[in-house]
């Protein structure tokens, strides 16, 4: 049986980037293979240079990649997406500008063999609050960032660093607990959206620098208490926005740690994997994370001034 | 000089003021060629006397501008509605009334099946009128716990299961978080499933996929014979995904010579951009033929007020639920009115809550400034709760409505209890006002939602009573004429197509509504009891008892 396919949801509403992230995406993909599911097919969704082959239902990409429309069949997709060979890595859902995205990862969560990844929100900075007061979409926009886990607000350009602030300030109130990342023309680092990203470049790098965040790699080095861990990671003080990796808990079970922004989860793993966890999150911020290790293993026993070093 | 036949008849009621009603109309090439006295006919001259409707009522053949021909597929599942039903052949079904009632009838269509694979699928099941009382997989294991389950609400929005079928589609397990799958006490679903997205995992399993829509060739002639039975010649398919296999099955069923209507099918806009839909329309237009009439666009604004997915305006749902779901976006929907209106293609609107009519006005006001069209005649359809102000912007806007009248009847008691309130549920299907502010308008059925049959609409539209009996929105009923013009002329127009059907005058198609009775006499009360003896469709004779 093979592990569930993950599914990250990208929403935000007409015009806010999303297309043109997924094109991002697509292009820095590196080995991936992305499956990217689109409301409709409209206006080309793909970037025609990146495009292999296309037929009636399914776009081929370079590097293994692929995009179809939906429609009204999300499941019928999704299922699809799962019986391809090779199978892809992950399945991004480019969401429709009305769509709520948490009822997508409710209709994903259905499924035997896929797995929620989270819900990436592209808010353009320009306009996104006064599309949250328009007389017909406030409602839709503000359950939209209200539903993420990671908003990115896109063309921080077209605005002044204070009109940023305050709209960053105006996310923050709506969701506290999402994580907000700055970008123009939809350039995010990878790694911040698609949990796959964050184990792939963990093995075969590199990383996508970008100006504000930074990855590190932290290993525990023994058994420790793997929930509190994992909660440690999605919280907010912790300037994470994702981590992934594994680690061993107190009875010697191999656990998988999944976090992206404030939700978390782990699950049981293979023995054969080694312990280390990837943390991707805001430069300056993450360095402080040694500290909160050791916080944490103190609950559990006498630290380790050694142990819990983050390594770049 | 071809043939000329002239019919006597009972009476002929022509829905043209300047010759109300006849006693004889003269059909020439399919088509009117004279209506009037037989003296006045003759002076066409030679013809064939034919008085096989010398006792018979004839009325322009009926339109229906919202229905969907998925009802003529639904009729090979088991019917489970709540009020007796008349198929496609001419079987009154009865109602079943309790859920041992549905329970017996789906235990004597098991017993029937060879195939025990085969998934058993029922329609049509609306607990409302049984105290809503919940079906449970229980219930339905009953029937069977080896073949899959499945029965459909008459709203089309929830899906009863058995266990099997739970299990089929990978739900009958622990540990579910989705607020439309009820869990029971073990954990595990208790086989209702609320809104497509839980429905369809399971759906595919027990016949009800989303293919359903788009009617196979047999459902499209079970649809042509209800059609007749209704007295029905020209009819909509609102909306269907028209793939290239679907166009091409539906131009060979409706061409055979025996298909008994006008069918009227429109794109849905889903799934594809404003552009790609005008541009598809547009090329479909191209293969129209006279019983096959492509080339309208459907867009759908909001959901639905019994499923609480329709998008009101303050102060919301009566019960307090939250405000429904948008299914376009405005700015998506501003760019499809623009491009159609270039175009000249016509695009109905689905919108059910005042809130998504509102949007839809807003934004057609200034597509039609920009692109100008004197005679777009888009349509709202449904439109159930707009208020007077919204219709005399749509009179101003020359849109039409068709609003949905049966709804009243079969969910008014539910409106005015539950989703809307006393004040907002007396106005729904505000057929006075569309009236009286000077907008076109037509009534419908949504069949297979509700039963197609154009004199019980018409029924509903002129009396307003709801299923426990009480009248609703005294003030909004209109008279029995006014119903009559809404299901010919009025429906016609809607259609850009009142210059060749819905009137029996010189030029437009011989289609006829064949009548025992003449609804003009019947009684306001009694309007929904007209006997429909068959039709006449492009000079063709169809007759019921012969189907």
């Amino acid at each position: 049986m093979s592990l569930p396919l993950p599914v990250t949801v990208i929403g935000g509403y007409l015009g806010a980037g999303k297309t043109t992230m997924v094109n991002h995406l697509l292009r820095n993909a590196n080995g991936l293979r992305l499956a990217i599911l689109v409301n409709e097919f409209g206006a080309l969704p793909i970037d025609g240079d990146l495009i292999e082959a296309e037929d009636d239902d399914i776009i081929s990409i370079a590097g293994g990649c692929v995009c179809c429309s939906f429609g009204s069949d999300l499941t019928g997709a999704l299922m699809e997406m799962a019986n391809l060979s090779p199978r892809p890595d992950h399945v991004l859902i480019e969401s429709s500008g009305v769509a709520i995205p948490s009822a997508i990862v409710g209709s994903v969560s259905l499924l035997d063999g896929f797995r929620a990844d989270g819900i990436v929100i592209l808010a353009d900075a320009e306009t996104v609050q006064r599309s949250a007061r328009d007389k017909y979409m406030s409602d839709t926009v503000l359950r939209q960032i209200t539903d993420a886990n990671i908003i990115v607000v896109n063309k921080c350009d077209l605005v002044t660093p204070q009109a940023l602030n305050s709209t960053r300030d105006w996310l923050k109130s709506c969701n506290a607990a999402a994580r907000i990342i700055d970008v123009r023309h939809g350039v995010v680092a990878p790694e911040a959206v698609l949990d796959s990203f964050l184990g792939h470049t963990a093995t075969s790098g590199p990383f996508h620098h970008t100006e504000h965040l930074e990855m590190r790699v932290f290993t525990p080095d023994g058994p420790l208490d793997v929930d509190a861990l994992a909660q440690k990671l999605a919280d907010d003080a912790s300037g994470l926005i994702r981590a992934k990796g594994f680690a061993t808990a107190p009875s010697g079970q191999k656990m998988l740690i999944q976090v992206v922004g404030a939700r978390w989860e782990t699950s049981i793993a293979a023995d054969d994997k080694a312990d280390g966890i990837v943390c991707l999150g805001f430069k300056g911020i993450v360095a402080d994370l040694g500290e909160w290790y050791h916080l944490l293993v103190s609950n559990q026993g006498p630290p380790d001034p050694q142990s819990g070093a983050l390594t770049n | 000089m071809t043939a000329t036949t002239i019919y006597s008849a009972r009476k002929i009621i022509t829905m043209n003021p300047s010759c109300p009603t006849a006693t004889h109309v003269a059909v020439r090439e399919g088509r009117i060629l004279a209506v009037g006295s037989l003296a006045e006919l003759e002076t066409w001259g030679p013809y064939t006397l034919d008085a096989r409707f010398a006792d018979k009522v004839l009325m322009p053949g009926l339109v229906e501008g919202h229905a969907h021909t998925m009802e003529g597929t639904l009729w090979r599942y088991v019917y489970c509605g709540f009020f007796d039903r008349a198929d496609p052949n001419g079987k009154v079904w009865d109602g079943v009334t309790t859920i041992d009632a549905m329970l017996d009838r789906l235990k004597a269509a098991e017993a029937d099946m060879t195939d025990p694979d085969a998934p058993l699928s029922g329609w049509s099941l609306d607990p409302i009128y049984m105290d809503n009382v919940r079906v449970s997989r229980a219930d339905l294991d009953s029937v069977s716990t080896t073949r899959p389950i499945g029965i459909l609400h008459a709203s089309g929005h929830i899906l009863n299961v058995n266990t099997k079928a739970l299990e089929m589609g990978g739900l009958l397990k622990e540990g579910l978080n989705h607020p439309g799958i009820p869990l029971g006490p073990d954990g595990l679903p208790t086989g209702e499933l609320f809104g497509p997205d839980t429905m369809t995992p399971v759906g595919v399993h027990v016949g009800f996929n989303r293919s359903l829509t788009d009617s196979d060739a047999q459902g499209l002639r079970d649809f042509g014979k209800l059609c007749v039975r209704t007295g029905v010649t020209t009819i909509t398919d609102l909306a269907a995904r028209l793939e290239p296999e679907g166009v091409d099955s539906m131009l060979q069923v409706t061409g055979e010579d025996s298909y008994p209507a006008c069918v009227v099918p429109l794109q849905l806009f889903m799934g594809a951009t404003a552009q790609e839909t005008v541009d598809k329309v547009v090329a479909l237009k191209e293969r129209a033929t006279d019983r096959l009439r492509l080339g309208r666009i459907k867009a759908v604004a909001d959901g639905s007020i019994q499923g609480f997915s329709a998008r009101m305006r303050w102060p919301g749902y009566h019960n307090g639920a939250p405000n429904g779901l948008w299914y376009t976006a405005p700015e998506q929907l501003a760019e499809l009115y623009r491009l159609a209106l270039a175009a000249g293609v016509q695009v109905h609107t689905h919108t059910n809550g005042d809130e998504a009519t509102e949007m839809a006005l807003d934004m057609l006001e200034p597509a039609l400034k920009d692109v100008p069209n004197f005679d777009h005649r888009f349509v709202l359809q449904h439109c159930q709760l707009a208020d007077a102000a919204q219709f005399r912007r749509m009179g101003k806007l020359g849109m039409c409505v068709n609003l949905f009248a049966n709804h009243h009847f079969y969910w008014g008691d539910e409106h005015y209890r539950l989703t809307v309130g006393p004040e907002r549920a007396q106005r729904m299907n505000a057929c006075r006002t569309a009236l009286d502010t000077g907008v076109p308008m037509a009534i419908h059925s949504d069949a297979p939602v509700t039963p197609l049959g154009p004199f019980f609409t018409a029924w509903c539209a002129v009396n307003r009573l709801t299923a426990s009996g009480r009248t609703q929105g005294e003030h909004e009923k209109i008279a029995v004429d006014e119903a009559l013009y809404a299901i010919t002329l009025g429906a016609a127009y809607t259609l850009h197509m009142d210059g060749e059907v819905g009137s029996i005058e010189v030029g437009k198609n011989a289609d006829f509504a064949v009548l025992e009775d003449d609804p003009t006499e019947i009684g306001a009360a009694n309007l929904k009891d007209v006997r429909v003896w068959g039709t006449v469709q492009g000079g063709r004779i169809f007759a019921k008892a012969d189907l």
